[in-house]
């Protein structure tokens, strides 16, 4: 009999610590599907960050760093410099690029490192157990934000796609969601084109992957997609950012 | 065997680095030490390598990481500021056991402090610094020949033995010309890299580079193995001079680095006096050098007076090799203020008086 779905050789055959319902293991997926599609298993080397996906490195088949809080885009810088015909991703979550490592995320991007960052944006620090992060909504109830995000003390979430498309050195820059199945199809075109893009040594890559978090937000699964799509995607806007190919010239 | 030439200290340490296989150097300006980077963004372009002058040395410190992870030679350097803000990449280096060189050249401190030479970052350099129990190999050498012998020696130890290597100098040492010689070293037996991030190629399991333990059992597992490692260092590694020292002395002075350059300037106007003085020499802070006291310790009358740049680090250590068999006397200035040979001898010479009550 034929096989028509069967696990990407990128991803090992291991379970993972993930919550049911999270989105995490989607995302995964869909790298490890572009991994396998194009053919680059044995040279690519991926980055664990600190948060939920810390443990990513357990789960990808290909070499894995984990890096400390926010540095995985100087890690990355590290590997792909020593040995530029590696490909580098990165995998973040949102308090550990847009927080902790906003420095190190900005620098990476402006001087165009040939990686690429899937950052897995769900508005909360999950690991921790839903506490505030750079991207939580204004309103949004989290642990440090018990009465909701209050703009006036504690500040507006950051829209890092459009803000890192600002800059020269990005190549491609998209944020797309997980919430449906459109979505989720949209999102591994996305992922690959970054990939091809760093294979084409155009400059730094960025998928930023709109994801949900049940757990923290108190929200079933199914829920949770709803919310995304009501409340996230309004504030964070899909589509391309950036994208060097369709500049004028 | 090549000519003689005249070098700055950090210049030194740059052209050491590269003709030891420094494939990557990531830094950040700081007084004293910015002509180590100065000097890699001048080389290594010629030869192919890498000079990358990062955002901060935190950001410096974790490209170190992803490199040493993917299995090349890389040196990272900065002055104390600067060290501290690496000190949490260090202590994930060290839990994840990889191989780079470190070099601090420092000045004084605390906080923002001054540019001048210093010995202020002992305590941070052999006891510490990062969180977490890991040991970094530190060397501190006294001229610029030094330097250069110690830094292509601070690479083999990197990869033979996973673990960071320091090289602590100061702000004189890294300023200073001297004349030098690049001999061809033969560089000791290093390891193959098997446990590197450098891409599948065939290989059957994925490699991984990470610090993280979350079972205790594990995490417990993993800090006896570097533990037993620190210990194979402390018996192989261990490397100091003993100056003067063939008979019995006065005293016996315990420095390193530039100081220890003084105080054997001092020894001469000493013994000119008729005051007899050995000096130990560290050259590896960690590990420290306590085969040098067992040796001496029964050719010294009046014990051993430790002399720093700072208000009094090494001297702890000291006090523990000794252990109340002899008297350990301390003299420091600090700040970036560097004893004279003749304060120093002042001092020597109020300590025979209330020995002796005489000189």
């Amino acid at each position: 009999m034929a096989v028509i779905f069967d696990r990407p050789k990128a991803l090992l055959d291991v379970p993972t610590h993930y919550c049911p319902g999270c989105t995490h293991g989607i995302i995964h997926r869909l790298i490890a599907e572009v991994i396998d599609e194009l053919g680059i298993l044995d040279r690519t080397i991926g980055v664990a960050p600190v948060g939920c996906s810390v443990l990513a490195y357990n789960y990808f088949a290909c070499d894995m760093q984990e890096a400390a809080h926010g540095r995985a885009p100087a890690v990355a810088t590290g590997i792909k410099r020593a040995i530029p015909e590696s490909i580098v991703f990165t995998y973040q979550g949102d308090g550990d690029l847009a927080a902790i490592g906003t420095a190190e995320m900005v620098h990476a991007a402006t001087r165009g490192e040939r990686i690429t960052t899937i950052f897995v944006n769900n508005c909360i620090y999950g690991m921790t157990g839903g506490q505030m992060a750079p991207t939580t909504l204004p309103g949004q109830v989290t642990e440090t934000s018990p009465y909701g995000r209050d703009v006036l003390t504690q500040g507006y979430p950051i829209r890092v796609s459009e803000m890192l498309s600002t800059l020269d050195g990005p190549a491609y820059i998209e944020r797309v969601a997980v919430s449906s199945v459109p979505n989720i199809i949209k999102a591994k075109k996305a992922i690959k084109k970054a990939f091809i893009y760093q294979m084409e040594g155009r400059g730094y890559t960025l998928i930023e992957v709109l994801s949900t978090c049940p757990t923290n937000w108190g929200l079933s699964p199914d829920e949770a997609m709803t919310w995304l799509e009501k409340n996230m995607i309004p504030y964070y806007s899909l589509g391309v950012k950036k994208d060097i190919a369709l500049e004028v010239k | 065997m090549e000519d003689k030439v005249l070098m700055k200290g950090n210049e030194a340490i740059g052209e050491a680095a590269i003709r030891a296989g420094c494939k990557c150097f990531f830094g950040y300006p700081i007084t004293p030490q910015t002509e180590v980077a100065a000097y890699m963004a001048k080389m290594m372009p010629k030869l192919g390598r890498v000079f990358l002058q990062a955002e901060s040395e935190i950001a410096a410190i974790n490209m170190v990481y992803g490199a040493a992870g993917s299995g090349v030679r890389v040196m990272t350097s900065s002055s104390s500021p600067g060290i501290s803000l690496k000190q949490e990449g260090i202590s994930y280096i060290a839990g994840a056991e990889l191989p780079c060189v470190i070099v601090n050249i420092v000045r004084g401190g605390p906080g923002l402090g001054g540019i001048q030479p210093a010995q202020s970052d002992y305590f941070q350099a052999t006891k510490g610094g990062g969180h977490g129990d890991y040991r970094l190999i530190v060397l501190a050498p006294s001229s610029i020949q030094e330097i250069i012998d110690l830094t292509s020696r601070a690479f083999d130890l990197a990869d033979i033995y996973r673990n960071p290597v320091m090289i602590m100098g100061d702000g004189m040492l890294g300023q200073m010309m001297e004349p030098v010689q690049f001999k061809e070293v033969k560089g000791r037996e290093v390891p193959e890299k098997p446990w590197a991030t450098c891409g599948l190629y065939g290989r059957e399991r994925h490699n991984v580079i990470t610090s993280l333990f979350l079972a205790p059992e594990e995490c417990e597992r993993h800090n006896l193995k570097l533990n037993n490692k620190y210990k194979e260092i402390e018996k192989n590694e261990t490397k100091f001079e003993l100056y003067n020292c063939d008979d019995e002395c006065d005293f016996i002075i315990v420095a390193y680095g530039t100081m220890a350059r003084i105080c054997k300037n001092l020894i001469n106007m000493a013994d000119k006096e008729g005051i007899r003085i050995g000096l130990i020499r560290p050259i590896t802070l960690w590990p420290f050098p306590k085969a040098a006291f067992e040796q001496v310790i029964g050719l010294t009358r009046y014990g051993f007076l430790c002399v720093e740049m700072s208000m009094g680090q090494m001297v702890e250590d000291v006090l523990q090799v000794v252990n109340g068999r002899c008297p350990v006397e301390f003299y420091g200035r600090c700040g970036g203020m560097v004893p004279s040979p003749d304060e120093i001898l002042v001092k020597i010479k109020q300590i025979l008086n209330q020995r002796e009550g005489v000189i």
